[in-house]
Formats: structure tokens, C-alpha cells, sequence
């Protein structure tokens, strides 16, 4: 035990001597999950998103476009501008508008025929940026929305829609191709809906004021209530928790490879010949070294949630034990990492090389980056066999999830057999022999 | 069966190490008694740090085997291996820690606590003398220091058998002296020691015998009379006289006593096997020849001219 201890001492030691380093890797994981959670929600959960920025060319300049304009303007996410054709396409392509909606001339004429008619409909021309399909998608459900509330207002309600009316019944007095039923028909609803266009007139004039009656165009017919499910009513949603959860893992496991790389130049050198000279078992010098790795990297997470909930209000709102469960587990499966590594490393620079890459790549699949919906579904099925993801899950759901110890169980079982897997694979190709 | 020498300390018997086609060593036997001191001499390369290496532990052997005051090491947690102290021939010790620390963390590797830990720091590091400086960071250390504190890491155990691999490469001449004094104070306490170099001046004054590696090889295993003895002249008169009128090297090449002659101005340089018996004659046959001389000194011939006559090269220029 006397060696063991000295070992996980020594290890202990070497990291805390070198102050400079112990700050850098604390403070870079919490200077960059604090940028994340502020990006992803922050502490209220309810920061407020950046608009959308949309530019409108008008070229039709009727009730219906201006209309149009004046509803998409009034929308919270969109950051509505007017524009010309030239400059609009100009700004989309240099990235500074994320699209840009081109109202044809005619527009309000065509669309309300096409709204009664079912005439040829007219084109609403959306430039937009390839790399915003995702806001795209969300500009044009609220255009569709815009369009129907603004040309139904004006087809109810304004000179537009009365125009049509009139039109239409003509038409129909004159279309000699429809039957005397179907005249009837038409001539009965035309004939309704103007006979409303003239009682709103009457009352206008006797109120000077506008009807009721779909005076604000079709709307969607249906509110929504939104609730965010955390760990409790009135918890909110903290984007912190998540962040430095992420950034933890992704730097303690650059910590774990910095273990790895670190044994791999020891094995190179005079040190690694005095501790094989000694009387010690390979499990000593490898179980030392994983259980120091295990501490500090302990030590880090601690550190990190321990600013969290300082700064940030990041609580475990979950089981603590369970908490303690998956840091501890997310720590031995690290260590077992870098050990892994210089079992399986030749050289030191190709070492780093690879190895960077196959933490980078645990590090995204795990959503340490960025949650793991944003990822297609065969991705997210995929990362169930990347440990980081476990991690990950883990340790949202003890803290702001709030569940309870039975959901740490998976997370932390699953780490382990990762421990293991990655033991099993540094003993047993680890090089023990020295070069003559 | 194996045959044991009870009064040996370490006896290396037949080690062979082939790395694919490469073989490293090749039959290397020697054996080293208790308070000896073995030179290990021969070129880079040659094969010192593989037999260093598996009398360490570090490596196994493909054949042969090395057995401390008769037991082999058969575990890495083998008590046996706590009878050897290595010193590496690169540094081995931790730049960011104190020189205390480092001798603290290594005598505990041999479960060297307390007041019995302490006892031995101290007496290591007045060994090296570097008492003064046992708070410094090793990474403020002079390269010939951290050599010193390097050998002291290796004593704390109070090991039998010292395994010394190159252990002033790249010092000043100064601290090599106090290497070297260092390893005379161990000597002198009875240690055994195995000491590998490529410096002939070096095993020539430290060295009871030198085992001579070439090739993964043993070309020599003897005091250092012994190798002289092995060369065709052990010393040379070099005779200065006061005019060479008349002489010719072969006249006195002639004489049964003279393996070489050489007569250059009027010097006189003559090889003999046996100083003492020889020297008298050719001195009397120069004077009864009418040669006279007025100042006469003896050469040995140093370790790499052994070296040179056993494998034909230069040690220094080996590969």
C-alpha cells in the first residue's frame, strides 16, 4: 500500500505543482460553458433568441401587401426590413439578411381570386441563406400565416375583396356555360357576402367605427400554452447546467489523454526504468496512475459545479448520490481512457494525433457540444455506444431534470463497463519491456 | 541443473536478447563478487544497457539468466529486486519536485517511511553532497547535480549491487570527480558495482575487473593487468639518448627481450612484455654498445589500445 499511495501522491502532486496549468484547465471549460449556456437558454431559461432577419420587397403596393408587411413585422421573431430586389439578394448572398420575401406585383389581385377561385396562384419569391435552412423553415410557417390573415382581411373587409364580389357576380350573371341551379347557387352567396360588405358599411357609418365580423382576417384557429418541464413547477430551465456538464466531460477527457500521453513518454524514459527496477506489480504502476487520473479529474468536475452553482445557479436538483455516482463513474471510465491510450500508442505525436480525434469525436456524439436532437435519428441511435453520451445523460438528469437515483443507474453502469473494457484493453496491450 | 557459486553476487550467465533479427546480446556471462566492482566497456551499441536492463528486471532474456547471491528474480514484486540498485542513464527524477520529495517518493516505491525514510535521505544526500540543496526543485539543478542526486535515488534502499548505467554522461569534469568519489565512498562501504561506460580512464580507476562488450558479445572479462597481458607488449621504454649515431631500430629488435623497436630522432621506443626482468638487459646493451642515454620513463598501454588489439577498432568510433 506504501507504494500505491506514494504513486497516487507523486501524480497528485506533479498536477498541483504546476499552478499555471491547473488554472488553465479550469478556467478554459468554465469561461466556454459559461459562452454555451448563455447560448443555449441561460440561467432563466428564457434569454431572449436573436430575430430573424428577413427583408420585403414590395412590388405590388396593395392592401394585401402592405398588409402582409405590417403582419410579418408585428411577428416577436422576425426582424422585418424593406428592401429592393438587387440590394436584398445582396445582403442573403453576404449573409447579412437570413431571406428575403419578394411580393410580386398583382399579388393582392391574384391571391384573392385564387382564395375564391381557386385561380392560378401567385408566387411569393423567398431568397434565402443555405446555411439558415433551419430558420427558413420557421419564416415560411409564419409568411403562411401572414398571407392567409392579411388576404382574408382584405377579401372580407376592404375594397379589394368588394371589388371581387362584384365582379364575381357579374360573372356568373354572364357565364352562360353554368347551369340555372349552380347560377342560383352563386348568385345566393355572392349576393350574402355583399349584402354584409353593406351592413358593415351602414354600421360603419353609424358607429365610425370598424365591424366585428372578421375584421381581422382568418387567423389560426388555436393557442398555445407552453410549459418547460423541469424538475419541478416553477424551476426554470438552466442552460448552465448542460453547459458546464459538457464542457466537464469534454475537458477532463483531454485530461485523460494528457494521462495516456503523459505514461507513454514516461515508458521512453529513465523514471519508467527506476519504478519497473522497484518491486512493484504492474497493477500498482497502472492502478496508480488510474486512480490519481480518477481524482483529479474528480476534482475538476467538482470545481466546475461548484462555480455553476455559485455563479450560475446551477443545482442538483436530482440525486446527489446519484451525481456523485456518474462523476465518479465518468472519472475511472477517463482514467481507463488514458491508460488505454498509451497502452495502444507508439509514438507520442501520433499518439496525440489520433487520440485527439477520438476524443473530439466522444465529445460530439455525446452532446457535449450541442444536444443530441439537433442529430439525425440513425446518429442519435448510434451514440448510445459513445460513453460521453451516458455522461451526458447523466448528469442532466441529476441536475436540472431533477430525476431521481434510478436514472443514474444505467448511466453509471454503462461507464463502468466502459472502464472495464478500456482496462482490460490497457493491460493486456500494454508494453512493459524497455529498449536496450 | 543449475549450478549456484555461493560467493558470488550476481552471476550473469549466457544472457541472449534478439529484437527480430537484431540481436542485442549474444552469451553474455560474468560474474561479480560481494564489494567488486565490474566494468562493463564497450562502444554504443554495443549491448551494455540490454545486460544492465535484464539484470534490472526491465527486460527478459530469450535465454540465459541472472542470478542475485544466488536467486533469480522471478516476479516483479520479487524481494530479491530490492538488493539492486539502478541509476539510468537518462535522468530519473521528477524536475518539478524538490530533491527531498523525489527521494521521498522513491524510497517509498521500496515502502521506505518515517524516521527510517528520513534517515536514508539525509545520508544520501550528504553522500552526493547535496544536503544544502535538498528543498530546490531538481529543475533548478545543474546537470552534474541532478547526476549526483540521480545516483543517491538509487542508494536509499541500501542496495547490495549498484547497476550504474553510464551515470556521468554529459557532466563537467568536476562533477564527474565527485561522482567518482562518491562511487569510492560506496566501494569502500562494501557495495558491488556494475558499472557500464565507454570511457577507458574511467574503468581503469575505478574498476577491479572490466568485461569488454563488442557486437552483443564478451571479447574480455579481466582485472586490467590482465588485458595488458593480453596485448603482445605491456609497457614501453621510451629512451632518450644523447645521440643515435650508428643505432638502427632492427639491432635492437634483434635482442630476445624487444617485441617492437622504433627510433625516432633520438628517442628510442622499445615494446617489452615483462618491465622489470626486461628493461635491465636493453639498458645494458645500449650502454656496452656505446649508446648512452640520459633519461629513461615506462608507458603502459591504456584501455583502448586493448580494446583495439581484442577487436581490431577503435572504441570511440565503434558503432
Amino acid at each position: 500500500m506504501i507504494p500505491f499511495a506514494a504513486l497516487v501522491r507523486k501524480d497528485l502532486k506533479l498536477f498541483f505543482n504546476d499552478r499555471r496549468a491547473v488554472i488553465v484547465s479550469l478556467l478554459v471549460p468554465i469561461l466556454l460553458a459559461s459562452f454555451f449556456g448563455y447560448l443555449f437558454g441561460g440561467q432563466g431559461g428564457n434569454a431572449e433568441t436573436s430575430k430573424v432577419s428577413v427583408l420585403v420587397i414590395d412590388q405590388d403596393e396593395s392592401g394585401i401587401s402592405r398588409g402582409l408587411i405590417a403582419q410579418l413585422g408585428s411577428d416577436k421573431n422576425l426582424d422585418v426590413k424593406a428592401s429592393t430586389l438587387e440590394a436584398a439578394r445582396e445582403a442573403v448572398r453576404k449573409g447579412k439578411a437570413t431571406a428575403a420575401i419578394v411580393v410580386p406585383k398583382d399579388f393582392g389581385r391574384d391571391a384573392g381570386r385564387a382564395l375564391f377561385t381557386g385561380s392560378a396562384k401567385p408566387e411569393l419569391g423567398v431568397l434565402y441563406d443555405p446555411s439558415h435552412h433551419m430558420e427558413l423553415g420557421m419564416v415560411k410557417g409564419i409568411l403562411s400565416g401572414a398571407v392567409m390573415q392579411s388576404v382574408s382581411k382584405e377579401m372580407f373587409t376592404g375594397q379589394s375583396g368588394r371589388a371581387m364580389v362584384n365582379e364575381s357576380l357579374a360573372r356568373v350573371e354572364n357565364d352562360r356555360e353554368i347551369s340555372a341551379e349552380d347560377r342560383k347557387a352563386l348568385r345566393d352567396l355572392l349576393g350574402s357576402v355583399k349584402e354584409l360588405y353593406e351592413r358593415q358599411d351602414e354600421q360603419r357609418g353609424r358607429e365610425g367605427a370598424s365591424g366585428q365580423a372578421l375584421s381581422g382576417g382568418l387567423s389560426m384557429p388555436y393557442q398555445t400554452r407552453e410549459e418547460a418541464i423541469t424538475s419541478g413547477e416553477n424551476v426554470e430551465y438552466n442552460g448552465y447546467a448542460h453547459s458546464f456538464g459538457g464542457m466537464g466531460i469534454q475537458f477532463i477527457l483531454f485530461m485523460g489523454l494528457d494521462t495516456g500521453i503523459a505514461l507513454l513518454m514516461l515508458r521512453q524514459s529513465g523514471l519508467w526504468q527506476r519504478l519497473r527496477a522497484a518491486p512493484l506489480s504492474r497493477t500498482v504502476l497502472l492502478g496508480s496512475r488510474a486512480v490519481s487520473a480518477a481524482l483529479i479529474a474528480g476534482f475538476l468536475l467538482l470545481v466546475l459545479f461548484s462555480f455553476a452553482r455559485i455563479v450560475f445557479g446551477v443545482h442538483i436538483r436530482g440525486s446527489f448520490v446519484g451525481f456523485v455516482g456518474v462523476c465518479a463513474a465518468f472519472s475511472l471510465m477517463t482514467a481507463a481512457f488514458g491508460l488505454m491510450v498509451a497502452a495502444l500508442g507508439e509514438t507520442v505525436e501520433a499518439t496525440r494525433g489520433y487520440s485527439i480525434m477520438a476524443t473530439l469525436f466522444m465529445v460530439m456524439l455525446g452532446g457535449a457540444w450541442v444536444p443530441t436532437f439537433v442529430f439525425p435519428a440513425w446518429l442519435r441511435k448510434l451514440t448510445v455506444v459513445v460513453p460521453t453520451r451516458w455522461a451526458m445523460d447523466g448528469l442532466d438528469g441529476m441536475t436540472w431534470r431533477g430525476l431521481g437515483f434510478s436514472s443514474a443507474v444505467a448511466p453509471i453502469g454503462v461507464l463502468l463497463a466502459f472502464t472495464l473494457l478500456f482496462g482490460v484493453v490497457a493491460v493486456m496491450r500494454f508494453r512493459w519491456g524497455t529498449e536496450g | 541443473m543449475t549450478v549456484v557459486d555461493s560467493s558470488a553476487m550476481l552471476e550473469v550467465k549466457g544472457l541472449t536478447k534478439r529484437y527480430g533479427k537484431l540481436t542485442a546480446v549474444s552469451g553474455v556471462s560474468f560474474r561479480a563478487d560481494h564489494g567488486e566492482t565490474i566494468g562493463l566497456l564497450g562502444p554504443n551499441g554495443a549491448g551494455k544497457t540490454t545486460t544492465v536492463s535484464i539484470i534490472a528486471g526491465l527486460l527478459n532474456p530469450d535465454s540465459g539468466e541472472v542470478l542475485i547471491e544466488g536467486k533469480q528474480v522471478k516476479s516483479d514484486t520479487d524481494p530479491v529486486k530490492r538488493k539492486i540498485g539502478l541509476v539510468p542513464q537518462d535522468m530519473a527524477l521528477y524536475d518539478k519536485l524538490s530533491a527531498r520529495d523525489n527521494l521521498t517518493f522513491f524510497g517509498a516505491l521500496y515502502s521506505l517511511t518515517g524516521a527510517k525514510a528520513r534517515r536514508s535521505i539525509t545520508d544520501a544526500l550528504d553522500l552526493v553532497g547535496l544536503s544544502d540543496r535538498a528543498g530546490d526543485k531538481v529543475a533548478a539543478f545543474s546537470g552534474g547535480m541532478k547526476r549526483r542526486l540521480n545516483l543517491a535515488a538509487a542508494l536509499l534502499h541500501d542496495p547490495q549491487i549498484l547497476l550504474l548505467d553510464e551515470p556521468t554522461v554529459g557532466v563537467d569534469p568536476q562533477s564527474r570527480n565527485a561522482i567518482f568519489e562518491n562511487l569510492e565512498t560506496l566501494k569502500k562501504r562494501g557495495k558491488t558495482l556494475i558499472y557500464t561506460t565507454h570511457y577507458m580512464e574511467e574503468a581503469e580507476r575505478l574498476c577491479d575487473r572490466i568485461v569488454i562488450i563488442d557486437h552483443g558479445k564478451v571479447v574480455a572479462n579481466d582485472t586490467l593487468q590482465g588485458l595488458h597481458k593480453l596485448l603482445p607488449v605491456t609497457n614501453v621504454l621510451a629512451i632518450e639518448l644523447d645521440h643515435a649515431d650508428g643505432l638502427k631500430a632492427e639491432q635492437v629488435l634483434a635482442l630476445p627481450e624487444v617485441k617492437s623497436a622504433e627510433l625516432l630522432q633520438n628517442t628510442l621506443r622499445v615494446g617489452v612484455h615483462d618491465l622489470s626482468r626486461d628493461a635491465p638487459n636493453i639498458l645494458r646493451w645500449l650502454t656496452e654498445n656505446g649508446h648512452s642515454y640520459h633519461h629513461v620513463a615506462s608507458e603502459q598501454p591504456d584501455l583502448e589500445t586493448v580494446f583495439l588489439t581484442l577487436t581490431g577498432r577503435r572504441l570511440r568510433d565503434s558503432q
